[in-house]
């Protein structure tokens, strides 16, 4: 707060990507604290502490740039039939106008990455990844009548996200937005710009991902920005969103799953029921990549299933109170291998944890062996106290852990 | 007229301990009935739309001291608990400013702005504070016991808590005695140079009580304000989303959730009372509830001297409730704003509207406004605590709109000729008067305004003489003193009738802990 530079002075280099949003995103970073993500520099916190950024997305609205985000366009007769066989869910019954959220698979049935389709119309679809996949669309596609373009850098992409997110597109767009169901996507203008929204976002909130062309970028910040104030908008940085995703059990690449692309060992691999996405896979529609080593693994039972647990306060408590010092808690979600135990045998591992400010309790997302995953199962979670291992009990929960009724509910 | 449905507990008084006591007692499988005077709940841990459109945490409204225990046990979080951080405080001067925030090194700097001395002294004092409050606490957490005819299981828990401070170390035990005994002024005067950061600090120990930062006693209501926690982090303080009316409501709802039923619009008039146990209430509306247990929330003055007669109880504890101190000393103005205020020192909006506004130039400042409450007018400069809990949560007040909350001190109670709605708008103009000393454009930008004396507060929430812990947090009046000597484990003379309000130990604050203290109590009893 104190004035000892002239923040026009403040300049910096850097090797990494800058997303069409930097120009304003540097400014308003008052901790200048980033993380990589996908080779860009994007924001961990805009304050100090991540705190107001995380109750932004859960009791106003988070602006995020979400540009980093791999997308590509899938254009052609055989597009349909193309992702239809690609990724584990049946996109011939996604209609126009729907998103749908799939992981897709190697031919082993091992998940390579996860993200979203968007039906844009009858032949034109929208892919997001975490990683590039390029590569693995142009292979996969061989000899169908498509085309299949990288437009990771001509879309730009925020994510409005929170209870307030409606009432902020509705006072800016041409078109409201009340009947826009969960996981479905309009064309809309918003004030003059061109934009397409998805009713999408990775928060377990009410929210909206907006896509628009690169060139508009700053035009779009600022307009949501100017529009959103008075609904309480914050610029939200990546610290607050992982604690929000996990509060939403939403899974991440190379954190709770290792890519079967880069996976050194058959271990690391994971197949979409290993990871809590069984829902997703057409067991009974058509062919797609890994359907077979699926079907098969289906017959048999899986060994590892992802799982929350919940770290029981009044143990924890005492664990702590015995070195005098009150529970320390994650205040920025963690992501290291954490092991749990059942009888000092170890059954499992936790991948990304947290404690959840709306929830008031330690949740983590964990890998459990199948015979100790079932709900209200009793484990041991690793904890470190005063520089000693100790072990607390774990309760194993049904997920999402937050779920509030508005993020799938319609005003009409 | 009568009802002939039998609960086994009746709570009087839908205030936040009552609601809490109520849900401890539905959660452990007893039938419960809350009945709430007014037509809200909350006591005065309430939300209400003031101004169409612009709602208020009329009058308690920060959180902090809520027991985290309790939060669990009655799974608020599921109905409607959300607190939201409120990180900073803001004291505006004439021509400069402090601003503390919940970042080390950010309020580091600000503090080594005006005294490089105090700024690192000030990161040894919260740790430090932190300890003496986490020491304390065990004591806060044990139902106090009787002092002068202890059970032996009041002799239990007085031999924890004696081997307990005993554990502390020499240092500690140093400065929680000063802090027993000492005014806040005097203790902080020991570590602190810089008056505006001394002033605001001393504030805390003059909240809702007839004291000023140099009279003493006061230093331990500061550290009674530090010993709140929000997910393990000492001294922090939030706010409730949608007003503090939404935290009563979240228990309320757990209660419901539990099974408990809750009436508003039920005054209760009397406890029916049998040869010497109570039976059940009678409303003003003539209806009437049986019940095993009757337990009332209210301060002690209402629960002794007006819902039973007198004579039911001893003379001596008749003499202990009249003598029990309850003055009122603050007033509270709500304000619905056309826009943000600006201050002179700090103009514009920014993150020190997000925080705590604290109107505490000096101790001089304090003091002479304890000056003139003393004599009986209320402060023409008042201390203030300031939030504005739009800027937090905008659906407090219309798009572009604001609300402000300001606590005022000193508004004495009995003030010279009494209260009227003259000395009202008197009082809420010496409010604006100082205000506008250090952001001028606030007579500009009010709509409305709601000026609440303590006899308002008596009023309209039940508070006697307007107190805002249902009675001074002085040493003589806590832990086993408190409300009295013999009845400070929620207990009373009167066969099967409880008391849970925050005139019982540990004394006042948005904490939960008497509600749910009694709570246990009488389902111990039960079992």
């Amino acid at each position: 707060m104190i004035d000892t530079h002239n923040p026009d002075d403040f300049t910096g280099n850097t090797q990494l990507k800058m997303s069409p949003f930097f120009e304003r995103t540097s400014q308003l970073n008052q901790s200048q604290e980033w993380r990589r993500w996908g080779g860009y520099l994007s924001a961990t916190q805009y304050d100090l502490h991540h705190d107001n950024e995380y109750f932004a997305i859960r009791t106003k609205a988070g602006l995020l740039d979400i540009s980093p985000l791999y997308k590509y366009r899938i254009k052609g007769p055989d597009a349909q039939l193309f992702l239809d066989r690609l990724v584990t869910r049946n996109i011939k019954i996604c209609k126009v106008g729907q998103v749908m959220y799939t992981p897709w698979c190697d031919e082993k049935g091992k998940v390579i990455d996860d993200g979203t389709i968007q039906r844009l119309n009858e032949h034109n679809f929208r892919l997001t990844s975490a990683e590039p996949n390029l590569a693995w669309l142009m292979d996969n596609s061989i000899g169908m009548d498509l085309d299949i373009s990288d437009d990771s850098l001509d879309t730009a992409a925020l994510a409005l996200q929170g209870p307030n997110s409606r009432h902020i597109l509705n006072s800016i767009s041409s078109k409201s937005l009340d009947s826009l169901k969960f996981f479905r996507l309009m064309e809309t203008d918003l004030q003059g710009i061109h934009v397409t929204i998805s009713r999408t976002g990775y928060t377990g909130d009410l929210g909206y991902e907006i896509w628009v062309n690169s060139s508009h970028s700053i035009e779009l910040w600022d307009l949501f920005m100017k529009a959103g104030k008075s609904f309480g908008i914050a610029p939200v940085g990546l610290y607050a969103l992982d604690i929000a995703r996990i509060e939403a059990a939403l899974i991440l690449l190379d954190v709770d799953y290792i890519s079967s692309r880069h996976a050194l060992i058959e271990d690391r691999k994971s197949s979409p029921f290993e990871l809590g996405l069984d829902w997703t896979v057409k067991m009974n529609g058509g062919n797609f990549i890994g359907k077979k080593a699926l079907a098969k693994e289906k017959k048999s039972t899986n060994n590892w299933k992802l799982r929350g647990i919940e770290v029981k306060w009044e143990p924890l408590e005492k664990l702590f109170k015995n070195v005098g010092l009150p529970p320390a808690l994650p205040h920025t979600a963690w992501r290291t291998s954490t092991p749990l135990y059942h009888n000092n045998r170890q059954v499992g591992y936790a991948t990304s944890g947290c404690w959840s400010p709306i929830l008031k309790s330690y949740i983590a997302l964990a890998h459990i062996k199948t015979d100790y995953a079932e709900t209200n199962s009793q484990l041991d979670f690793e904890i470190k106290v005063e520089h000693y291992r100790r072990l607390t009990p774990a309760t194993v929960v049904e997920t999402p852990f937050f779920n509030p009724e508005r993020k799938m509910s319609c005003p009409i | 007229m009568s009802n002939l449905s039998k609960y086994d507990v009746i709570v009087i008084g839908g205030g936040h301990n009552g609601l809490t006591a109520a849900a401890y007692l539905a959660r452990a499988g007893k039938k419960v009935l809350v009945l709430e005077r007014r037509y809200v709940l909350g006591g005065a841990a309430v939300t209400e739309e003031v101004f169409p459109g612009f709602k208020f945490s009329v009058c308690s409204y920060v959180v902090s001291l809520l027991k985290s225990n309790v939060i669990r046990e009655l799974m608020l979080p599921k109905f409607g608990l959300e607190i939201l951080p409120l990180e900073s405080t803001f004291t505006p001067l004439d021509s400069n400013y402090l601003f503390r925030t919940s970042d080390g090194d950010e309020t580091y700097k600000e503090i080594y702005r005006h005294s490089p001395r105090d700024a690192e002294t000030y990161m040894r004092f919260g740790p430090l504070m932190g300890q003496i409050g986490m020491a304390v606490r065990p004591i806060l957490e044990t139902v106090a016991p009787n002092a002068i005819r202890p059970s032996i299981s009041d002799l239990i828990s007085l031999k924890k808590l004696l081997s307990h401070v005993r554990g502390l170390t020499d240092q500690h035990f140093e400065y929680l005695c000063k802090l027993m005994t000492m005014s806040s002024a005097d203790f902080l005067d020991e570590w602190f140079d810089f008056e505006p950061l001394k002033a605001t600090m001393s504030a805390s120990g003059i909240i809702g009580t007839f004291m000023g930062p140099r009279s003493p006693g006061s230093a331990y209501i500061m550290l009674h304000h530090y010993m709140g926690d929000i997910d393990g982090s000492f001294r922090a303080w939030g706010f409730q989303r949608g007003g503090t009316g939404e935290l009563s409501m979240s228990i309320a709802r757990s209660a419901q959730h539990f099974g408990a039923d809750i009436m508003t619009e039920a005054a209760v008039e009397k406890v029916i009372i049998k040869h010497g146990k109570a039976e059940g209430v009678a409303l003003e509306n003539g209806n009437e509830y049986q019940a095993d247990i009757v337990i009332s929330g209210l301060d002690p003055k209402l629960t002794f001297l007006k819902l039973v007669d007198e004579k039911e109880l001893p003379s001596d504890l008749i003499q202990d409730i009249r003598n029990f101190r309850i003055r009122g000393s603050s007033g509270k103005v709500n304000l619905a704003l056309d826009g943000l205020p600006n201050f002179t020192s700090f103009p514009g909006d920014g993150p020190h509207l997000r925080g705590a506004i604290s109107i505490s130039p000096d101790y001089d400042h304090l003091e002479k406004a304890y000056d003139d409450a003393k004599y009986g007018n209320f402060s023409k400069e008042p201390y203030m605590d300031i939030i504005l809990p739009s800027v937090l949560d905008p659906d407090m007040a219309p798009p572009g709109k604001h609300v402000m909350s300001c606590f005022v001190q000193y508004a004495p109670y009995n003030i010279k000729g009494g209260w009227n709605d003259s000395k009202r708008e008197a009082f809420g103009d010496a409010v604006i008067n100082t205000l506008s000393r250090f952001a001028p454009n606030i007579k500009d930008i009010i709509l409305h305004r709601q000026v609440l004396t303590p006899k308002d507060l008596e009023t309209t929430f039940g508070l006697t003489e307007g107190n805002i812990f249902h009675g001074e947090l002085s040493l003589q009046q806590l832990f086993s003193l408190r409300p009295a000597v013999k009845w400070a484990d929620y207990t009373t003379p009167i066969r099967n009738y409880y008391q849970c309000g925050s005139g019982t130990h540990p004394g006042g604050g948005v904490t939960g802990s008497p509600g749910e203290m009694a709570a246990k109590k009488i389902l111990k009893k039960w079992s």
